[in-house]
């Protein structure tokens, strides 16, 4: 069966939601992650500082993802959703947590300590069960009847713990890249300071991932076998790795959050090229879990045409308003 | 009660919505508030309305907030507890919702964005202009919502090929004859319930004698609202009844616990319905007036429990309960709301201070209200989640165990413990204090962040020094 143009355009809406949100959101619960790693109240309020004016908009992007599921797509959502129900409860109330945190934090010093750590929890308990949901993904999702058949805990195995430690790092990464591009003075150096290591760590723990626990048999239900040419991508995000320590190096601000997007990007095809068409692995594609035609339509004249494209304005507005490195903090 | 998966989703569900709905009822009724007092001060330039209006954009600003974390779990529920619902309805129950999420955003990225900032920075004109556009966006979103209930309760619209089921027609689906009455009845009630928050908060301060002249305002406009919209109310609610009767008559026969069929038809007023032996124990009953509420005809035949297969009847004592209690809510806000424009008249009415009590104590007449009669609506339709299309057994993931769902529903409880009082006493905070401060953003702040507005009520947070940026 081939999947409708429709069906390929909200396909193509959500693969991109994805990745926007997996780097937006991704470099503010890096912050978040970094932030329980520092005592110092200046460097944690500037931290604040860098993200406040972006963190709530990029969780919008999470808020597209599950509606576009939802409307074009509803047996993966309701597939992920049932095989990931743990860590979706677990991701709820890690964005609560942090979110309820963030705004109270300023607001507070007696309980201060209480929001800290649920600032510093809430991140990183979200990166790391989307982390594991991704390394359950790559194992393949039971399914039958349209329903996911296996048990609560299929995230909780080895191999996805160690991908979810894998993104707790990678979005520390990305968030010590965003200090770097944000901040100056002593902060600018304590986050060049922790690149390396996380970079390292990053390495380490897909090495162990893949050496140790992968099962290279999923590998023969995957479609990377007939795409020889998606190991290009896995190559790129060995040099985005290398470029990282050079940028570290030689101090040039742009070049760690940048060669982090391009690590993470090079991530995502890898994934993407092991996946397509499927939606869930190695289960459903994409022609089979579309909406009938007359939902996809509606979707598109309200939605498709309308809706997202304010959305995709309004981040880079945002972003464009709040451009630059942060001084004073904005006002 | 044995503790399977079905029961204990549909307790959690029960639990997320039921603390999720206070929310947006409270603030698409301070959404309109706030746009007919901007609307007031834009009229007459009086300075008062400034002061009123900022007060209440603080704790609008806290409970949108609280709408849309409470909400964004409520997205997730529909799969990760109803798969089955999901996967077999989603094709029509994915879009409306969806449509909410993006209408909700929408509405935070453009006019809620120059309310909250753009005081300053837009003119007055336009200013009062996007908090009408924000009244209209919550009003809007909750469409989506009303839509997407009230095809469960009566699917209409829809085609069934190859077993799956495809929306045939989106007009029918959205603007039903159903709709028509539930979207209303949903929006007075949200109109309702901030009215008598509002007027119990005027009450509130004139009792202690502060901000009267603010506290007037507040009373004045609220016993206003509720006393011209109750009876709107109440009618449109019996249009509501109209259609319950007509499409569902299961649910009327228990929102009625009228077990047999009777011509005429006996109204019970009260009574504690029995389920085990189908009879009502106690029960105070009105001889034939069961039959003109329903048809109009005091000798008309109608319907009882025991003309449906038990397999299809819905449970009798909360349906029964729970509309009672919704109906006696209205009946609260009528009389509060009618006998305080009476001591308006009369020039008494920041006087009378037993009345200042009353109306202080009712303002969770609307809440109640709300919970009650959403609880009847959902309760009777069961034992389908989409009305002669899905049961609500079937519909439950089926990969879940019970253990699973203990734990969930535990977690959840626990967290919206301290998540939801937190955010109540904040309100509450915030109410106390009253109006005494502009509403000011902190750095930072987007319309996203509708929390970093709320920046008074400190002693909440539990702040004992002011930490200045």
């Amino acid at each position: 069966m081939e999947a409708s143009n429709l069906a390929l355009f909200w396909a193509g809406v959500i693969a991109v939601a994805i990745l926007v949100y997996v780097i937006l959101d991704g470099f503010d619960l890096g912050v978040g992650v970094l932030f329980g790693t520092t005592r110092d109240e200046a460097h944690r309020a500037q931290m604040m500082d860098t993200i406040a004016p972006f963190w709530d908009g990029n969780e919008t992007w999470l808020v597209v993802i599950g509606a576009g599921l939802f409307a074009a797509f509803p047996v993966v959502y309701a597939v992920f959703l049932g095989a990931f129900y743990i860590p979706v409860l677990l991701l709820l109330f890690g964005l609560i947590f942090r979110g309820i945190a963030f705004e109270f934090r300023y607001r507070s010093d007696r309980m201060r300590w209480l929001w800290d750590w649920g600032f510093c929890v809430g991140s990183t308990v979200v990166a790391f069960v989307q982390g594991a949901a991704v390394g359950a993904m790559m194992k393949g999702i039971p399914v039958a009847n349209g329903q996911y058949a296996g048990g609560a805990l299929v995230w909780f195995a080895p191999f996805p713990i160690l991908t979810g430690i894998g993104l707790v790092l990678g979005y520390a990464l990305l968030g010590a890249g965003w200090l770097v591009l944000k901040s100056e003075g002593e902060l600018r150096e304590w986050a060049y300071r922790r690149i390396p290591w996380l970079a390292g760590g990053v390495l380490a723990v897909l090495l162990l991932a893949f050496g140790v626990t992968f099962d290279f048999g999923v590998i023969a239900r995957s479609n990377l076998q007939g795409r020889p040419w998606g190991l290009m991508f896995p190559a790129v995000g060995v040099l985005a790795l290398v470029g990282m320590f050079v940028g570290a190096r030689r101090k040039h601000d742009v070049l760690p959050f940048a060669m982090t997007v391009l690590f993470f990007l090079a991530a995502y095809l890898t994934l993407g090229t092991m996946f397509w068409p499927y939606m869930v692995p190695y289960d459903i594609t994409v022609a089979n879990a579309a909406a009938p035609e007359e939902s996809l339509s509606f979707l598109f004249y309200g939605a498709g045409i309308f809706v997202l494209p304010v959305i995709a304005i309004y981040t880079i507005g945002v972003y464009w308003v709040f451009r630059g490195k942060v001084r004073k903090g904005y006002g | 009660m044995h503790l399977d998966p079905v029961i204990l989703s549909r307790i959690q569900f029960a639990f997320v919505v039921s603390f999720h709905i206070i929310f947006p009822a409270f603030t698409i009724g301070l959404a309109a508030w706030l746009a007919t007092i901007e609307g007031a001060r834009l009229a007459t330039g009086n300075p008062i309305y400034r002061r009123v209006f900022d007060f209440w954009l603080k704790v609008f600003a806290v409970s949108f907030g609280m709408g849309v974390v409470t909400g964004i779990v409520m997205a997730f529920q529909f799969g990760t507890n109803w798969g089955v619902l999901a996967e077999r309805m989603g094709s029509i129950q994915g879009p409306l919702l969806g449509y909410e999420g993006f209408t909700a955003f929408m509405l935070e990225a453009t006019f809620f964005g120059v309310m909250l900032l753009g005081r300053e920075r837009v003119s007055p004109r336009f200013y009062f202009f996007a908090c009408c556009m924000v009244s209209l966006g919550t009003m809007f979103s909750s469409f989506w919502i009303l839509a997407n209930n009230s095809w469960m309760q009566v699917p209409v619209g829809y085609s069934i090929v190859d077993g799956r089921i495809i929306p045939a027609d989106w007009w029918a689906i959205t603007t039903g004859p159903i709709m028509r009455v539930r979207w209303p009845h949903m929006l007075l009630a949200a109109f309702l319930t901030t009215g008598m928050c509002v007027i119990a908060t005027g009450a509130w301060y004139v009792l202690r004698g502060m901000h009267r002249a603010e506290a007037r305002e507040m009373l004045h406009w609220g016993l206003g609202l509720v006393a011209v919209l109750i009876p709107v109310q109440l009618f449109v609610g019996h249009l509501t009844g109209e259609y319950v009767l007509k499409h569902q008559p299961a649910k009327f026969a228990a929102i009625e616990a009228r077990w047999k069929s009777q011509q005429p038809a006996s109204e019970v007023l009260i009574a504690i319905p029995d389920p085990a032996n189908e009879r009502n124990l106690f029960a105070i009953e009105v001889p034939k007036l069961g039959s003109f509420i329903a048809s109009g005809s005091w000798t008309s035949r109608e319907v009882g429990l025991e003309e449906f297969p038990p397999e299809d009847r819905p449970p009798v004592v909360i349906p029964f309960f729970t509309f009672r209690i919704m109906v006696g809510m209205g009946l609260v806000m009528l009389a509060v709301s009618w006998l305080g424009n009476f001591l308006r008249w009369q020039g008494r009415l920041e006087t009378t201070r037993w009345f200042l009590w009353c109306a202080f104590a009712s303002f969770p007449a609307g809440f109640i209200a709300v919970l009650s009669g959403w609880f009847t609506a959902e309760v009777g339709r069961q034992p389908w989640v989409v009305y002669g299309l899905l049961r609500t057994k079937d519909a439950v993931t089926p990969s879940l165990t019970t253990g699973d769902v203990l734990f969930s529903l535990i977690a959840y409880v626990a967290v919206y413990a301290v998540f939801i009082s937190f955010g109540i006493y904040y309100i509450y905070k915030l109410l106390r204090e009253g109006p005494t401060a502009e509403a000011t953003p902190v750095r930072g702040a987007t319309a996203k962040r509708p929390m970093a507005f709320a920046d008074d009520a400190e002693t909440a947070t539990g702040a004992t020094v002011r930490i200045e940026g």
